[in-house]
């Protein structure tokens, strides 16, 4: 939850709602990038931007170098998965119908 | 690719701690007692376990493990408050995994899915917002946790609730902040702090101008730190730099992520959704004043305190648990009569056993090293 893992923006889904797809090692969400756009930084301009991400939002622009070396070390140490697993897992949850 | 090596090398390291021993030799300090150093988030507290840091370090140097594990200072009454709400027929409860196996009064998350009560563990609270949509017959509310980390995000999807009109959406804000914490620990009689490892990610949020009175009033270093072990390395030299310089500075070592002034869309959210409480309670720690926060009025009807009846009671934590002593760092964990006896990471019962991130937790997961080797 407060870890945070990296990840890059690869598609914006809605400008204006400022919702992007990343990629995070492999796995496609969609995050919320308002926290990274900034006068600097328009919407359209962040597509291939590494980011930091926590619970789905984009909170830090990192540089593209230093994501993939963190993730390389997540991955060896397992860390990445886990993050990946509860991504995985949610999407189950959002799409499960009511009990 | 030097900058990127650089974060990875174990010659590197070795380096490091070559260079921390040269600091500790050279710390008049050092010799009089053993430096301590506070790694206030629980961030750090893993990768000092997960890595071996504190093996890594002169024995003049002890690391203290702070309270920055939102997991683990949530006291037993909010537990309660979640499943008393988790448990109604009408509500889909969401909340991060992490918080599913802290202790109740009476149950924790876990046990009260397992009797039978709708609750999902979501990554993010925009997932538990697409839930609210797809349910629209249904209460869903997303059990909001966190320091400044993930307090924008809360916001941030409360706010987009609002936009979209959904009324079937709320929060039970348990966001608590990080410096008053500080300050109760700094004012505490008990204390034995020489200096701070700051937090990374609460950081990147506030930036590091709200730690100016550490440094000021109370005379103590503290660094800024990243999460991969020449990080906390690196940090923990820039501290005993400070100390033997005579310094009490607020310094920053994870400038790639954390800018000096924070980040200002998410301070506009957390500024726009949120109002201090006069006080939170803290599992271990008791109440402290303006320490967490809650939805403005304008909010109401996204806050679930509000919008269902709850218990809210005030209850103690076991005896018999040392939780606040450890977070002070007052004593070790091995030192409560419940470590590793009554008290594992499968039946926690007192929260720093719960998350990886707890001290306890750590301690029995990884071994601390100098328990280990017999010291105090």
């Amino acid at each position: 939850m407060c870890l945070g893992i990296p990840g890059r923006i690869v598609k914006i889904d809605d400008a204006a709602k400022r919702l992007a797809t990343v990629d995070v090692g492999g796995v496609k969400r969609q995050v919320n990038i308002a926290c990274v756009v900034d006068d600097a930084h328009p919407v359209e301009g962040c597509v291939g931007d590494w980011v930091l991400i926590h619970v789905g939002f984009a909170m830090s622009r990192i540089d593209e170098q230093e994501a993939a070396e963190t993730l390389k070390i997540l991955t060896e140490l397992g860390e990445a998965q886990a993050e990946i697993e509860a991504i995985r897992l949610s999407a189950a949850e959002v799409g499960r119908a009511a009990s | 690719m030097k900058y990127i090596d650089e974060y990875r090398d174990r010659d590197k390291a070795a380096v490091l701690v070559k260079e921390i021993e040269a600091l500790v030799a050279d710390t008049p300090l050092a010799k009089e007692r053993p430096i301590n150093i506070m790694e206030v988030c629980g961030g750090h507290t893993h990768s000092i376990f997960r890595y071996g840091i504190e093996g890594m370090l002169p024995k003049e140097v002890e690391l203290v493990h702070g309270p920055g594990c939102p997991v683990c200072v949530l006291p037993m009454g909010r537990v309660d408050d979640c499943v008393a709400i988790a448990e109604r027929p009408d509500v889909i409860f969401t909340t991060f995994g992490d918080a599913m196996r802290v202790p109740g009064s009476k149950k924790s998350l876990m046990q009260a899915k397992a009797d039978g009560a709708d609750i999902r563990m979501v990554y993010s609270p925009m997932d538990a917002l697409e839930i609210a949509r797809k349910n629209p017959d249904r209460e869903v509310v997303f059990f909001g946790l966190g320091f400044e980390t993930t307090m924008p995000s809360t916001a941030l999807t409360v706010l987009q609730a609002e936009r979209e009109g959904i009324t079937n959406f709320s929060v039970f804000c348990n966001h608590i902040t990080i410096v008053p914490t500080l300050k109760a620990i700094l004012e505490s009689p008990d204390l034995n702090l020489d200096a701070f490892i700051g937090p990374g990610h609460v950081s990147m949020v506030i930036g590091t101008a709200p730690y100016e009175f550490i440094a000021n009033f109370y005379k103590k270093p503290m660094v800024v730190s990243g999460f991969e072990p020449l990080d906390v390395l690196q940090s923990v030299w820039m501290v005993l730099k400070q100390i033997k310089e005579g310094r009490a500075d607020i310094e920053n070592q994870y400038a790639r992520v954390v800018p000096d002034e924070g980040n200002k869309a998410a301070l506009e959210a957390v500024e726009k959704v949120y109002e201090l409480r006069d006080f939170f309670e803290w599992r271990g720690l008791g109440s402290i004043d303006h320490s967490g926060v809650k939805l403005r009025e304008a909010y109401a009807h996204f806050d679930a305190e509000r919008k269902f009846a709850l218990p809210n009671l005030q209850v103690a934590d076991p005896a018999a648990c040392q939780c606040g002593a450890v977070l002070k760092g007052v004593i070790k964990p091995w030192r409560c009569p419940l470590f590793g006896t009554a008290c594992t990471p499968e039946t926690p019962l007192g929260a720093l056993m719960v998350s990886s991130e707890g001290s306890c937790s750590a301690y029995y997961q990884y071994g601390g090293v100098k328990a280990q080797a017999g010291a105090a």
